[in-house]
């Protein structure tokens, strides 16, 4: 599998550039080669990961113990807040598609970029903005918010904090988002080389494309909600204060219908690198090609359906609760025929256990264990009994960090050789692996476990009878930061000291592996020629 | 860069260009789109006090610039037609136009909202917080969803102006026409809204 | 499709539209003074969408595009009408 080569100082870094004019900060901030505008965003948004994951252990150092441990209550409503925040809308929703959609869409489709390059750099450097203006809010105004990532009314627009330039920051963002998705759509739609149907399309682009409409369709419906919470702290317009006959559960509606249809956004290019990587790492074509291509539409259509399910609780029609539970349970369908078809892949299969298949694996896993407990709360009789508990944060856990944050770990280590040339140790990383798996399920079960007995969420405090779990849990907060470390620590020793990789070390079939390591600044010097499709392994 | 189009070899895509803008105006139609979703809720919620504050808004002024947006799309589709054919100075005038009706419209949404303004009508204002509850809200929507349109008009101007400046030096022609037709199609997105605010807010009685 | 062989649409279309156009906001002037309770504000949006095709068709330059495109523009605003349809589940049964 492995195709070392002898490293020379004379080495093309192909697209990383060299010396010369194509090296230096300026060639990279300025760069409209969509494998370089994804390496920016590789490094931001980890960077930005880092950031919140040092949140996330905060959070948890605070909930090791009843009362007070390290911060006030007040202190803990912030934590919680930019910890969402941040995760969110800087790294989960933007990270995928920013960091491997711009890697390798293009790639995938015999591409030498994107349809609007100018427009993908703006998007990068929109994200930078949107960062800044978040993290500012942390120093400025009245402080960092601690309203929650939700921002519900009518605390967002009462309170001191800096409610306002987060919400910028937000909307800044999502304007990145919308660009970035629009750029994919009619890249996918115009720039497929001469070969490349919609039938030979990898699954990862086809979930991309399904994510793109999602970020085109929804997203502007948090800018709306954004500015209007900004309005309203400026003018006091009254849209949601009763006072003035507004609604605050209209506040919730609009809130929720972006914000829904983005869980979406995050998990389903997560569930396309996952059905890119399980048939390379089972020497098996994937099965139910058009079974998942058309789930990723499915989930990306029927996921737009089901937003009131968070509002269960909140006030609204009993009809409303009723007509949303059941289209919740409707949306569980595509997801599990995912499922279905990727174990059917490796029915069979010869395994390789290589660190991109392990996180695979997991992603399996945790995501179903994440879905399943989705139906607890998509069923409305049993959320009421845990909606704002930790079960919820425990199942959200599952899906964004078990889902779509194991995916994208995959995603690193499948595609080390492409963006550093080099081959990623394999033992460090598999320990990595397996510390973060134990630690993720000891730190997010126990939060399961504690929430169905009651404990609320974005509490500072609580009951005595909680303590365990919470011990527990936090305990499985630091075996996964041990994991994160030791992960990161070799991936960044790997990419400067590891053995140089050839064009193809995973022996996969999709176009990027036919470009050399690392990936060269033109892609395809003539269109490639397209006879098989991008799973075509031998029995 | 060279892009790899599978349809052209100049690497310019003007089907393209006008697919990645029509999925930009998507992006509009939503973002105001949640406003709408506000105003239909309100509105079944506060069916009298809707139009009753309704009332309150002056439909000549209104209608008038129904009028202006309306011709003002009409200008610009006109100068794609006039530059397709290599018509420079009809295509200059067309945009002239455009951008003269997007003042016309910015000065009337100027006098109405400051003649509301002056009779103590706007947000949070002690004479509007007096009101029936719809009322408020109503003027709530109205000033917001004004206000954001009138934004996108002032940007659109801009927008129409610097493609009468570029057909005027040249740079934009019958062979290269892409940019004009772009924004164009911006333009007529800020028409299509306030073809729905119109009736939504001064027609209501 | 691409922008080299392109339909110019005749002046005199353009005009004719326009005039269409101010014969339906005409017209939906007169409508909205009949009383016809909640179906007004379905004749309001009924002629709204309608101006609103004519704009999108022929000043758009929509007709003369791909039918995929077309579909593209039904996908969106089905969209925004299955936004304020569902939240209608809540709103008109508090």
């Amino acid at each position: 599998m492995t195709q070392a080569q002898i490293s020379t100082d004379s080495e093309d870094r192909g697209f990383l550039g060299g010396s010369g004019e194509d090296s230096g900060i300026l060639s990279w901030i300025f760069s409209t080669d969509h494998k370089r505008i994804g390496m920016l965003y590789l490094y931001s948004v980890l960077t930005m990961f880092c950031v919140g994951a040092l949140l996330g252990l905060l959070i948890r150092l605070e909930l090791i113990a009843p009362g007070r441990t390290i911060v006030n209550a007040q202190t803990y409503n912030a934590l919680f807040t930019v910890h969402g925040v941040v995760m969110i809308f800087l790294f989960i929703i933007p990270g995928i598609p920013g960091v491997f959609g711009n890697l390798f869409l293009p790639i995938h489709i015999g591409a030498n970029d994107v349809a609007f390059p100018r427009l993908n750099l703006l998007s990068w450097w929109l994200y930078i903005l949107g960062g800044m203006l978040a993290l500012t809010s942390l120093f400025s105004g009245g402080g960092p918010p601690d309203t929650g990532w939700t921002f519900y009314v009518p605390f967002s627009t009462q309170t001191a904090t800096n409610v306002s330039m987060a919400a910028l920051g937000v909307f800044v963002l999502g304007f990145s988002s919308i660009l970035t998705g629009l750029n994919f759509i009619t890249t996918i739609h115009r720039l497929r080389a001469r070969g490349i149907t919609w039938g030979k399309l990898t699954l990862f682009c086809w979930s991309l494309y399904a994510t793109a409409w999602v970020q085109v369709l929804a997203t502007p419906i948090l800018g709306i909600t954004v500015t209007l919470i900004v309005l309203e702290r400026l003018f006091g317009i009254g849209l949601f204060d009763p006072t003035k006959g507004g609604d605050p559960i209209m506040y919730q509606h609009l809130f929720w219908i972006y914000s829904h249809p983005a869980v979406y956004i995050m998990v389903l290019p997560a569930m396309g690198i996952v059905s890119d990587i399980i048939p390379v790492f089972a020497r098996k074509h994937i099965f139910g090609y058009w079974a998942i291509a058309f789930s990723s539409l499915a989930i990306a259509l029927f996921g737009s359906l089901v937003w009131a399910h968070h509002m269960f609780v909140s006030g609204m029609s009993d009809i409303a609760v009723f007509v949303f539970s059941l289209l919740t349970f409707l949306v569980a369908i595509p997801s599990a025929i995912k499922v279905f078809n990727w174990v059917a892949t490796l029915y069979k299969g010869s395994i390789a256990l290589e660190p991109p298949m392990l996180f695979s694996l997991a992603f399996i896993f945790l995501f179903s264990l994440g879905g399943i407990s989705g139906l607890v709360l998509g069923s409305a009789a049993t959320n009421v009994h845990v909606h704002d508990t930790h079960f919820v944060v425990g199942h959200f856990h599952y899906v964004m960090f078990g889902g779509t944050g194991f995916a994208f770990f995959a995603a690193l280590h499948y595609w080390f050789p492409k963006f550093t040339g080099r081959l990623c140790d394999k033992k460090p990383a598999t320990i990595a692996w397996g510390l973060l798996f134990v630690g993720f399920n000891v730190l997010y079960f126990s939060m399961k476990i504690v929430g169905l007995r009651g404990m609320p969420r974005r509490y500072f405090d609580y009951l005595p009878e909680f303590h365990l779990m919470n011990l527990i849990a936090t305990v499985g907060s630091w075996i996964l930061a041990a994991g994160l470390v030791l992960m990161f620590f070799n991936l960044i020793r790997s990419a400067f000291r590891g053995e140089k990789a050839g064009a193809n070390p995973w022996g996969a079939k999709t176009l990027e592996w036919t470009l050399p390591s690392p990936l060269p600044h033109v892609n395809f010097e003539k269109e490639p020629v397209i006879d098989k499709g991008p799973y075509d392994y031998e029995q | 860069m060279i892009t790899n189009s599978s349809h052209e070899h100049s690497g310019k895509d003007p089907f393209g260009a006008r697919l990645g803008m029509w999925l930009f105006l998507f992006t509009e139609v939503i973002l105001f789109g949640g406003l709408f979703v506000l105003y239909a809720a309100y509105l079944s919620r506060y069916p009298g006090e809707f139009a009753q504050a309704a009332h309150r808004l002056d439909m000549i002024m209104g209608g008038s610039n129904t009028i202006v947006l309306l011709t003002s799309s009409l200008f610009v589709a006109l100068a794609v037609s006039a530059l397709q054919r290599s018509e420079k100075t009809a295509a200059t005038l067309f945009l002239l136009g455009t951008v003269i009706s997007a003042m016309v419209f910015l000065g009337i949404k100027y006098l109405e909202w400051s003649a509301k303004i002056g009779h103590g009508i706007y947000p949070d204002s002690a004479i509007l917080n007096e009101m029936a509850r719809g009322e408020i809200i109503f003027f709530g929507l109205y000033f917001v969803t004004t206000g954001l349109h009138g934004l996108h008009v002032l940007i659109g101007m801009f927008i129409i102006l610097v493609m009468l400046v570029r057909v005027r030096i040249g740079t934009v022609d019958a062979d290269n026409f892409t940019q004009l037709e772009v924004s164009g199609l911006y333009w007529h997105l800020v028409d299509l809204i306030w073809i729905f605010i119109f009736p939504l807010y001064y027609l209501l009685l | 499709m691409d922008g080299e062989t392109r339909h110019i649409i005749s002046y005199r279309t353009l005009v004719i539209i326009w005039l269409a156009l101010l014969v339906l906001t005409a017209i939906t002037i007169g409508v909205s003074r009949i009383h016809l309770g909640p179906l007004n504000i379905w004749a309001a949006l009924g002629i709204a969408s309608i101006k609103s095709a004519l704009v999108i068709f022929f000043f758009m330059h929509l007709k003369h595009e791909p039918l995929f495109l077309k579909v593209f523009l039904l996908i969106a605003l089905l969209t925004l009408a299955i936004f304020i349809g569902l939240n209608f589940f809540d709103v008109l049964y508090r």
